[in-house]
């Protein structure tokens, strides 16, 4: 790992509805809801900071509804945020993510992130072929020569161990295990510095999610991909992530280096998260 | 003796507070210990005194209560790793210390020669070259060839201690944390350890290592450093009821 940071965010926070003053007093861990009492906004995310340095996996773990995917989908501009700063560095370059235009956004998305939902209908175009799939985003960057983007998605399709002969059939037809491999290729075809995973092995086979996770340690080693990999799941943390952040309620309860989080665990939640797992 | 420490802990403490059982649990305290290059300081003591606390705390898989752990880095910078952030440890880690633990705790479906050689391929050493030299250390430790192929996940308990330490040793690191790595391998193997980690103290590492037998420190230990079992250990008190009845 160097020590290049590739992603810094400060106090990002996301707000789900018109938002009173008394939002951020009334939510929160403290409070054990995240629905501002005075005004019903839901305080998705609040005060979010943290950096992500090249080839470094960061774990992001908490129950349904701590705001781990707000804020990895503020991120990567599903949504926008209602406050905050997100710098991303690339070659040399620097982003301030939240003021860039759409147009920028757009850039960013197609050709520097890559993105991968647990749901594969949010990540596939339903309509195309898996390889038409791959060749959408592909057009998008520099490659338009069919006969070189289609060598491209073969490449990729191969390496995520998607049967290349199937390549012109749609993600229907495809398992629930296939079709996250087709959208890790995807979401791999520029050969993005940055990766956004959001519970991908959720609901999968354990064997399935097992060549899953295979597979995101071994690019990660071949290309020192920075990712943020969101789950629930201990054992997904325990497997990939160097470091992990513990969420609640919309905010950000712990952090440390993953081995300290499962071993030492120092908050009471955190605690009985670990503790109810083993 | 002009040899400068390469670790020093000064007053380390350790408590686990266990918010769901309401109890503080002492586990080391008041430690301070030294560790030179080319030589191995032997933590001794009994079971509860926080031996293999102290050590986890230098990896930072515990944090420290209190105290500091001085630690000089290859390029002469001196790093308090009780406090030191994330990304530090985890360079550190990378190339400076490394752990022996009882346990082995490998990701699962790798083959034993890749889990020794990974270390070394993560400091930037060539695949071909790291698995050779894992199949020496392998051999050196004793575990039958048929193995290195399979992942150890399978392994006995001596198997997997060697996968361990094969895999510790070969990465040479600057500091070696050792906890127990012999204590479920039979006499001839135990020597050859001993020779291997006499070889590492040759290269100027530096160890810090927990023995199950006094006989290994007498033969290993260049420095001995007794810990106590914190007072009190034996009855946990209540966090919110600092009056003893």
């Amino acid at each position: 790992m160097s020590n290049k940071k590739v992603l810094e965010v400060r106090n990002l926070s996301k707000v789900y509805g018109k938002g009173c003053p008394k939002c951020i007093e009334s939510t929160g861990p403290e409070r054990n809801t995240n629905i501002c009492p005075h005004c019903g906004s839901v305080v998705a995310a609040h005060d979010i900071s943290f950096d992500l340095y090249k080839g470094e996996i960061l774990g992001i773990m908490g129950e349904s509804g701590s705001g781990k995917s707000t804020s990895v989908k503020n991120l990567f501009f599903d949504e926008i945020p209602t406050s905050g700063q997100a710098t991303f560095f690339d070659d040399g370059k620097q982003y301030d993510l939240f003021s860039l235009n759409a147009q920028q956004k757009r850039h960013l998305r197609n050709h520097r992130f890559g993105m991968v939902y647990q749901n594969p209908v949010l990540g596939l175009n339903f309509n195309v072929s898996a390889g038409g799939n791959i060749a959408e985003r592909l057009l998008m960057s520099s490659l338009s020569h069919y006969g070189d983007i289609r060598a491209r998605a073969i490449e990729l399709l191969s390496r995520t161990e998607v049967l290349t002969e199937r390549m012109d059939e749609l993600p229907k037809n495809f398992s629930g295990g296939m079709q996250q491999r087709v959208q890790i290729a995807k979401a791999l075809a520029t050969n993005p510095p940055l990766l956004f995973l959001d519970e991908v092995t959720t609901g999968l086979d354990l064997s399935v999610q097992a060549a899953i996770l295979d597979l995101i340690m071994e690019i990660q080693r071949e290309s020192g991909t920075a990712m943020i990999v969101v789950t629930h799941d201990l054992g997904v943390i325990r497997l990939l992530a160097d470091r992990t952040l513990v969420m609640k309620y919309g905010r950000i309860i712990e952090t440390g280096l993953t081995d300290q989080i499962l071993e030492d665990p120092q908050d009471a939640y955190t605690q009985r998260l670990v503790a109810s797992a083993l | 003796m002009s040899i400068q420490p390469i670790l020093e802990v000064e007053d380390f403490s350790k408590t686990f507070i266990l918010h769901e059982q309401d109890k503080e649990l002492p586990s080391s305290h008041n430690v301070f210990l030294k560790a030179y290059p080319g030589r191995l300081t032997a933590l001794t003591g009994p079971t509860g005194a926080g031996k293999s606390t102290v050590l986890k705390g230098i990896y930072r898989t515990y944090l420290p209560t209190s105290g500091r752990m001085l630690f000089t880095t290859e390029n002469g910078q001196k790093v308090d790793l009780a406090t030191a952030n994330e990304h530090q440890i985890l360079a550190l880690r990378k190339e400076e210390i490394g752990f022996v633990t009882q346990f082995l705790h490998t990701l699962p479906r790798q083959s034993t020669e890749d889990v020794v050689a990974m270390p070394l391929i993560k400091k930037g050493e060539s695949r071909t070259i790291a698995i050779e030299k894992a199949r020496e250390i392998l051999s050196q430790l004793n575990l039958p060839e048929r193995l290195w192929a399979i992942s150890p996940a399978t392994f006995s308990g001596g198997e997997k201690q060697r996968v361990n330490l094969a895999r510790g040793l070969l990465a040479q690191p600057r500091l070696l944390l050792l906890d127990e790595p012999t204590a479920s391998l039979d006499p001839k193997t135990t020597d050859r350890v001993v020779d291997l980690i006499g070889n590492l103290k040759q290269t100027g590492t530096a160890m810090i290592a927990i023995f199950h037998d006094m006989d290994l420190v007498n033969r290993l230990a260049d420095d001995v450093v007794e810990l106590e079992p914190p007072v009190g250990t034996e009855n946990f008190f209540n966090v919110h009821n600092h009056e003893v009845a």
